[in-house]
């Protein structure tokens, strides 16, 4: 009736169901790892699930719907530790070298970057195919960057293979990440981080952070992954807990599952590493062609000298065949990741496919995105997605599909 | 009228050769708030174990099966407008399709109340 591994079927156990979507990154028989937070999220009754090697919280009793709205509403904290931080040092002690030395693996401009702020970014490989997306912030005296859970191996082991000669690279995988996203997440921290108060939207800080037994050290960074205010916050792992635990404490700030991370990045447009972006996407396919900087563009002081930057580059000139675009659906029936598009809703010429999907709980309608043949590119341009054996119509629409709530 | 289950969460009720179907209780719990409920249309013919109609949550559809061999007889069209009638009442007015079961022999091969509850 519809793809088997893009829908979950009732007919299993009922606790299996809202896991399978999410085994993509991850093998069954992989032994799990579990992030600082495991036993608290157990203890929020959280469902856990694997996802890229990790056991995570899929939701919380809220579900994901409330979770969702919750975080859009007032303020939501997600146990984000899974990913990958690295700290990159120049052996010079010089962090600007560390920067220009990460240049040589991705396309963005972090020369550039000031003291106490961060940029997103992307790995490149040689082909312009994009291995991960990643934050990476000048923490003054080195570079902090946070990639994704199950790129994390590679990404190290890709970035201390190219620097080592000129940096440090050190894996900092048994820290812990958490996400405090939310119109409330200011009123929620500053209480027990006075400091956050004077960030603005992608500042980085070193600081401490009050708990029940005494301060401990963070980074905090004013950003994250669903189009609303917030913070990230990394701590070692030892003390993810009793960081949780205090930020929890305070008014309105509710755990939030992996659930609704992922409807509140696509309501945002942001894309799914493995889903929307990966080694077959380029930058510029992707839309994401504002991630690289005009430093690194044609004519900037310099440009290209990142894996695949000849492709990338002549892509920026020449244009490309698809583009990532975000969808709207006329209908309520969500479309789903792997549906077929098409230019007519007799499914005669296919132009693209879905790559996110799910219903939008702000939105309050279906949200998608999807790569399109350029000529299918242009906002407002109606395509249909092949759902269930019927054409449904859709329109190409400006992303994000909720207006972001940063702090500039 | 007699009500049967199934393994795979669905619920039958029977009354001589009509009946309605839909999910159990247990089963709306574990989707959460269903978006979106359709329905094969009407004519339809299905086995056993046919997918019969979907249910979609936020992030997942999952189909829902005949429970036994018969023709589609009609949607809830109150689930168009309210797919979380679903959630409110799962096993009454939360109903998905009609179907006119073809073999009511074939209903003893189902699972009581208590059967289901057991499992």
């Amino acid at each position: 009736m519809f793809p088997a591994a893009f829908c979950v079927e009732l007919g299993a156990s009922a606790s299996s169901r809202l896991e399978i979507e999410w085994t993509g990154l991850f093998r069954m028989s992989d032994s799990l790892q579990r992030t600082p937070l495991y036993d608290l999220n157990l203890e929020l009754g959280a469902k856990m699930v694997p996802f890229a090697g990790f056991e995570m919280p899929i939701q919380f009793p809220a579900g994901l719907m409330a979770e969702h709205l919750h975080t859009r509403e007032k303020v939501g904290l997600f146990d984000v530790s899974h990913m990958g931080q690295i700290r990159i040092a120049a052996k010079s002690g010089d962090v600007k070298e560390a920067a220009a030395a990460l240049e040589t693996l991705v396309p963005a401009d972090y020369v550039g970057l000031a003291a106490g702020r961060q940029r997103y970014g992307l790995l490149t490989n040689e082909e312009g195919g994009i291995l991960d997306d990643l934050m990476v912030a000048n923490m003054g005296h080195d570079l902090l960057v946070v990639v994704n859970a199950g790129c994390k191996v590679q990404d190290a082991d890709r970035i201390e293979k190219a620097l080592s000669d000129r940096c440090v690279v050190t894996r900092q995988f048994d820290r812990g990440l958490m996400a405090l996203q939310g119109p409330a997440a200011e009123a929620a921290l500053a209480p027990l981080c006075p400091a956050v108060k004077d960030m603005r939207f992608m500042d980085v800080i070193e600081t401490e952070l009050a708990t029940a037994t005494g301060p401990v050290k963070v980074t905090v960074s004013r950003s994250g992954y669903t189009g609303e205010d917030g913070f990230e916050i990394g701590c070692a792992g030892a003390d993810s807990e009793k960081v949780a635990r205090a930020i929890l404490a305070q008014p309105d700030v509710l755990p939030i599952g992996l659930g609704a991370r992922d409807s509140l990045r696509l309501e945002a447009g942001l894309c799914l590493y493995g889903n929307d972006i990966d080694v077959t996407t380029t930058p510029v396919e992707a839309s994401l062609g504002w991630a690289i900087q005009k430093a690194r563009r044609e004519g900037g002081s310099r440009e290209g000298g990142y894996p695949g930057a000849e492709v990338v580059l002549k892509q920026v000139h020449d244009g490309v065949p698809r583009k990532r675009v975000g969808l709207l659906a006329e209908g309520r029936a969500p479309v789903r990741a792997g549906a077929k598009l098409f230019a007519d809703a007799e499914g005669q010429k296919e132009i693209g496919v879905v790559t996110s999907g799910a219903f939008g709980p702000s939105v309050k309608a279906p949200v998608a995105m999807g790569y399109v043949a350029s000529d299918y590119a242009a906002l407002d341009t109606p395509v249909f997605a092949e759902l269930r054996g019927k054409y449904v119509p859709l329109h190409v629409r400006a992303m994000p599909f909720v207006a972001p709530g940063f702090k500039r | 009228m007699t009500t049967y289950y199934t393994k795979s969460h669905e619920w039958i009720r029977v009354d001589g050769e009509q009946a309605i179907v839909g999910i159990t209780t247990h089963a709306s719990e574990e989707l959460g708030e269903l978006v979106f409920v359709e329905a094969k249309d009407e004519g339809t013919e299905v086995a056993a174990g046919d997918a019969a109609a979907v249910v979609e949550s936020v992030k997942a559809a999952s189909d829902i099966y005949a429970p036994v061999a018969g023709t589609l007889a009609g949607f809830n069209e109150a689930l168009s407008d309210d797919p979380t009638l679903v959630g409110r009442d799962a096993e009454g007015e939360g109903w998905i399709f009609r179907m006119t079961v073809s073999n009511p022999d074939d209903l003893k091969g189902l699972l009581t109340a208590e059967q289901y509850k057991s499992l």
